[in-house]
């Protein structure tokens, strides 16, 4: 389990955390989701040790850690490749990073590169392949990082939305497949619906979660599900009603 | 041939032109304003006197690219990585621009002699700013997001370095590299120029006094072939080392 416990932060004198709690079980999908601006870039810089906490504490499997910087993958929703580096050479970096022997790294890579759809460009430099291409490149990255735990930036963001949908698809498979856990931050509401177990409404300055829903539809999911909708338009309601409060 | 470089090479030609007939038809004497067509051929029939002293300013200014180099990017480097050692550093190093470089040639030559030693230092001195300033300013335009992955890859420095900062400052590194070589050859002719034995500066200098016009312009030739030569030198380079970015380079080669 992840657990984050009185998480506290202040930005420019903003308490920004001040005593933010989460827990999330193992292999489970969780997704945080809230207004721009309520912090949740910052909540996994935080969380990674790219910016320092004023307190509180981090665990994962029950072990209390400083931070995640070594214990997580991390997608973004820009796909960060390196321009100068293949498709293949790319999703290589963590096993080089971590020392792992290159040949058996280049064979995961392969499998990695056929179950997301983009074998046979293992050549190509990213700016020669589609932006939906890059991002499951950037997936296989993130997989070839090895790590159980894996912290999504809103990595679906800057796709069109028939991508998107593929790659959504994709994203399930880390968890089903791949038995990891994924803590995924996002603004948009159906993709939340669409890919969580665990959903958290959060609220702005200081980062707090309003609410907390469990979803229990089976995958794959349908935008029409009736009893999705339901909830779009109750987390709709929260979401607004915690705006009303934000000042400006 | 595009229209630009039509009207380009059409331009020239209509001002070496204006130039040649405006030499002949005033009869302007030759230790004045050779026509260009004197001055191709000089530099073309005096090339056994001018290349030996070609040689040397090009050894000149190669030795001194090597030496600033030398000393930039390892200094870019821990400026980069140190940012308290940046913070220090900066004054001097604005402080070193503001010095009037071309007046420590004398003194260079008093320090260290005829030789080349003076003129490769005059022009390191030179081009060592804007080569540390531009790889500098390269590597922390690395953009955040890519310091977070190799932060959580768990890259130590230097692999981050060769991985991630290097290639990704190289455009920067480069423009600046084109603004050096161009200023080094300024450098080494007015080391020459102060005291030397050799060299194109020297040789020019001898032949004004002389009032070989024509040989002064033959030399200004040969400096701007070699400068020429250099730029597109780095473009290459900058070309060989900046492949496979889908047009990220920092200059449109001509």
């Amino acid at each position: 389990m992840l657990s984050v416990s009185g998480l506290t932060k202040v930005f420019d004198q903003h308490p920004v955390f001040s005593g933010f709690d989460l827990r999330v079980q193992q292999n489970r999908f969780a997704v945080l989701l809230g207004p721009s601006g309520c912090g949740k870039s910052s909540f996994f810089d935080l969380l990674t040790g790219v910016i320092e906490a004023e307190g509180g504490s981090i665990s994962w499997l029950g072990r209390e850690v400083e931070h995640l910087g070594t214990i997580a993958a991390y997608m973004h929703q820009k796909d960060l490749l390196l321009p100068w580096f293949t498709l293949a050479e790319n999703s290589l970096l963590p096993a080089k990073t971590a020392g792992e022997e290159r040949r058996q790294a280049a064979a995961r890579v392969d499998k990695l590169f056929v179950r997301m759809g983009i074998d046979g460009y293992q050549d190509h430099y990213p700016h020669q392949v589609s932006g939906g291409m890059r991002q499951r490149c950037a997936l296989v990255r993130t997989l070839m990082f090895d790590r159980d735990l894996i912290l999504l930036d809103e990595p679906l963001s800057a796709l069109d939305s028939i991508t998107r949908k593929s790659l959504q698809s994709l994203l399930l498979l880390l968890q089903s497949e791949f038995k990891r856990t994924l803590v995924m931050i996002s603004h948009d509401v159906d993709e939340a619906l669409l890919l969580a177990d665990d959903l958290y409404i959060l609220s702005a300055r200081p980062m707090q979660i309003v609410k907390k829903i469990r979803l229990h539809s089976p995958q794959p999911r349908r935008f029409d599900d009736p009893e999705l909708l339901a909830m779009k338009s109750d987390i709709l309601e929260t979401l607004e009603g915690d705006l009303d409060h934000v000042p400006g | 041939m595009s229209r630009a470089n039509l009207f380009a090479f059409l331009l020239l030609f209509l001002l070496l032109g204006l130039w040649e007939a405006g030499c002949r038809i005033f009869a302007v004497p030759l230790f004045i304003l050779p026509p260009p067509s004197i001055i191709v051929s000089t530099a073309v029939l005096k090339a056994p006197l001018i290349l030996p002293h070609a040689f040397t300013t090009g050894l000149e200014i190669l030795c001194g690219i090597a030496l600033a180099l030398a000393v930039a990017i390892p200094l870019a480097m821990a400026m980069f990585s140190c940012s308290w050692l940046e913070k220090a550093l900066s004054p001097f190093l604005v402080a070193s621009q503001a010095i009037p470089v071309f007046a420590l040639a004398p003194l260079l030559v008093v320090w260290l002699g005829y030789g080349i030693a003076s003129k490769i230092l005059m022009a390191s001195i030179i081009i060592f700013f804007p080569i540390t300033v531009s790889l500098l300013e390269g590597f922390k335009s690395c953009d955040r997001e890519y310091r977070v992955l190799f932060h959580l890859m768990g890259a130590g420095f230097w692999q981050t370095m060769r991985l991630l900062y290097w290639p990704w400052a190289l455009p920067h590194f480069f423009a600046g590299l084109r603004v050096g070589v161009t200023v080094a050859t300024i450098g080494a002719v007015i080391g020459e120029w102060v005291g030397a034995q050799r060299g194109l500066g020297y040789l020019m200098i001898q032949a004004n006094a002389r009032l070989k016009v024509d040989l002064v312009f033959a030399v200004i030739l040969w400096l701007s072939v070699m400068g020429l030569l250099l730029w597109f030198a780095v473009g290459w380079l900058e070309k060989r080392s900046i492949r496979h970015r889908g047009g990220q380079l920092a200059f449109n080669t001509v």
